[in-house]
């Protein structure tokens, strides 16, 4: 197993993961397509998958205060990297994990990462997954990420996924897919800001399946120049259960946001509720940032940061 | 120092019009250092507008507005902030995402240590441990929200300070601490001066001098015990009216620690 990380793979690896160097734990960290280093521990064991490409993360019971890593790096260009990850995650666990894909192309051609990330979560074990998509280079070749989060969540688990995407990614289709058994929670926050002409598609398919199944889903994105975004969410009550999806988008310069937030019923004790926001940043907050010193521009960025924080 | 010098700000009667109405009418007004200034006057006399016109917000048609020796006329509201003039909105922005402490942190322009935030704060009437981390968004009150505004103000500590109706929206006992935090800066008498647009009858009685802006002009100056009397109040000097100021409720310390 070579291990071979340039400065650009580490400060990819920085960016997106927040890692230096080599994590502790288990962690699985992935370069243009191959493996760089895995490492299992104790109560984690990742392996290669015999049927597709990817890796098999099994997180023992009772596992509690451990976190895994599975980053990914894409450099070269011309490459579309698909990659299956399963987790699955037995009873009473309370684990983080983290992934997250950066790209550097600096040539004309496209790269592409394609994340299936399926999440089985055992009864009563907690979950907080944090992944984070980035994308930089000189190059014109385009960027793209397309992930696919599957989410089965068994009775009493508790979920919160957040993921971000901020600058540097030309094309993103996202779809996430949730089933939830009774007393599941799961809370989505989705952050994502694109610029130039990059395009952004954010599909949601959320079934609360048990009673007393909850579902959050908060998304705050900040579409600049010619970009364009989709957000999609959809959630489904098919028991007395709750949901709530926010969508609440900053528009600027030319961007288009569509915001088509979804909910079905088909229980009469279904409590769903959905709210949808496009709007410019407000002059007032502009003027009294001014007021204390900002000049427009640094005022107009730090009301974008703390929206996106 | 600040000195308007024959100010004329007018406005189109409607969108695209032509025809214009004036707000401020040729009005000249000078605001000595160390000054405690209230200004206040009937609804749509102007007030509002000629706060803006100090901080820059709004630019006027005619006529200059000098601070320290130096026009400022035409330098943009950040400008004007930078060389020390500070602006407490009647209706404050709201901030998704922005945490009580990074406004205060903004406004001081520096991150400022946690005993400093718990002293604006408790000047202001609110408990630091509970705010410090909200978000200043539609969770919070209008009086929340009003009173971290002008927290932001005591934080940033301008030379000239302009208060537009700090006392809208905060109840009664708040409002008293708040009456105690303007005449502790006026007291500290440090070259800073306040200029607070207001129709309570608790604020105008703690000014060095009242000003009755009627009609985009200035219509009367004067001391309180010169001019009180004309507005409708009678001057009683410090505490104040026995009848609002409850004894039992009287918050003369927020504890920092609660």
């Amino acid at each position: 197993m070579a291990v071979d990380l340039s400065p650009i793979d580490e400060s990819l690896l920085a960016e997106i993961a927040n890692i230096h160097g080599m994590p502790k734990g288990a962690f699985n960290i992935r370069k243009d397509g191959e493996l760089v280093e895995r490492h299992s521990s104790a109560f984690i064991e990742i392996s290669t998958k015999t049927d597709v490409p990817g890796i098999d993360i099994h997180i023992k019971p009772g596992t509690k205060g451990e976190t895994v890593f599975i980053p990914v790096i894409v450099t070269q260009s011309g490459l579309k990297d698909v990659v299956y990850n399963t987790f699955y995650i037995g009873e009473d666990c309370d684990v983080k994990i983290v992934a997250g894909c950066g790209i550097h192309n600096s040539s004309h051609q496209a790269s592409e990462h394609d994340g299936i990330h399926s999440f089985y979560i055992g009864k009563n074990s907690r979950v907080s997954y944090v992944e984070k998509h980035y994308g930089e280079g000189e190059g014109t070749g385009e960027r793209i990420l397309n992930p696919t989060t599957n989410v089965y969540m068994e009775e009493n688990s508790f979920c919160e996924m957040e993921m971000v995407q901020l600058r540097g990614v030309t094309s993103t289709e996202r779809d996430t897919n949730a089933e939830l058994a009774a007393g599941a929670k799961l809370v989505l926050i989705e952050k994502l800001l694109t610029h130039d002409k990059q395009e952004a598609i954010s599909n949601m398919k959320i079934e609360l399946k048990g009673t007393d199944s909850n579902v959050q889903v908060i998304s705050r994105s900040v579409a600049q120049d010619d970009s364009v975004q989709i957000f999609n969410p959809l959630v489904i009550g098919e028991a007395a259960c709750h949901g709530h999806v926010q969508c609440d988008a900053i528009i600027m310069g030319n961007a288009k946001v569509k915001a088509i937030p979804g909910i079905e019923a088909a229980d009469e004790d279904a409590q769903l509720i959905h709210e949808a926001a496009i709007g410019k940043i407000a002059g007032d907050q502009i003027v009294k940032l001014m007021t204390l010193g900002l000049t427009e521009e640094e005022a107009e960025q730090e009301i974008i940061d703390d929206f996106l924080n | 120092m600040l000195e308007l010098r024959n100010i004329t700000f007018d406005v189109p009667v409607q969108e695209n019009s032509k025809e214009t109405k004036r707000i401020i009418d040729n009005l000249s007004l000078t605001i000595p250092d160390d000054r405690f200034t209230v200004i206040t006057g009937p609804n749509g006399g102007g007030k509002s507008t000629l706060a803006k016109l100090i901080m820059g917000i709004e630019k006027p048609t005619s006529g200059s507005i000098v601070f320290d020796g130096q026009d400022i006329t035409q330098l943009s509201i950040t400008e004007r902030a930078k060389l020390g003039i500070g602006y407490g909105f009647q209706q404050p922005a709201r901030f998704k995402g922005m945490k009580v402490k990074k406004l205060l942190d903004i406004a001081a322009g520096k991150k400022l240590p946690m005993l400093a935030c718990n002293e604006y704060l408790a000047k202001v009437g609110l408990c630091s441990a509970a705010y410090l981390t909200r978000e200043v968004d539609k969770s919070l009150s209008g009086g929340e929200v009003k009173r971290i505004e002008i927290a932001t103000i005591l934080a940033r500590d301008p030379k000239l300070a302009i208060y537009d109706e700090p006392e809208a929206g905060i109840d009664l006992w708040s409002f008293d601490r708040l009456t105690e935090t303007f005449r502790d800066i006026h007291e500290a008498r440090d070259g800073r001066s306040i200029v607070i647009i207001s129709h309570q009858e608790r604020i105008i009685q703690l000014a060095d001098e009242i000003v009755l802006l009627r009609d985009g002009k200035v219509a009367q100056t004067g001391t309180p015990e010169e001019l009180m009397p004309q507005l409708g109040f009678v001057s009683k000097g410090v505490p104040g009216c026995k009848l609002t100021e409850p004894t039992e409720l009287h918050l003369t310390e927020i504890p920092t620690t609660c």
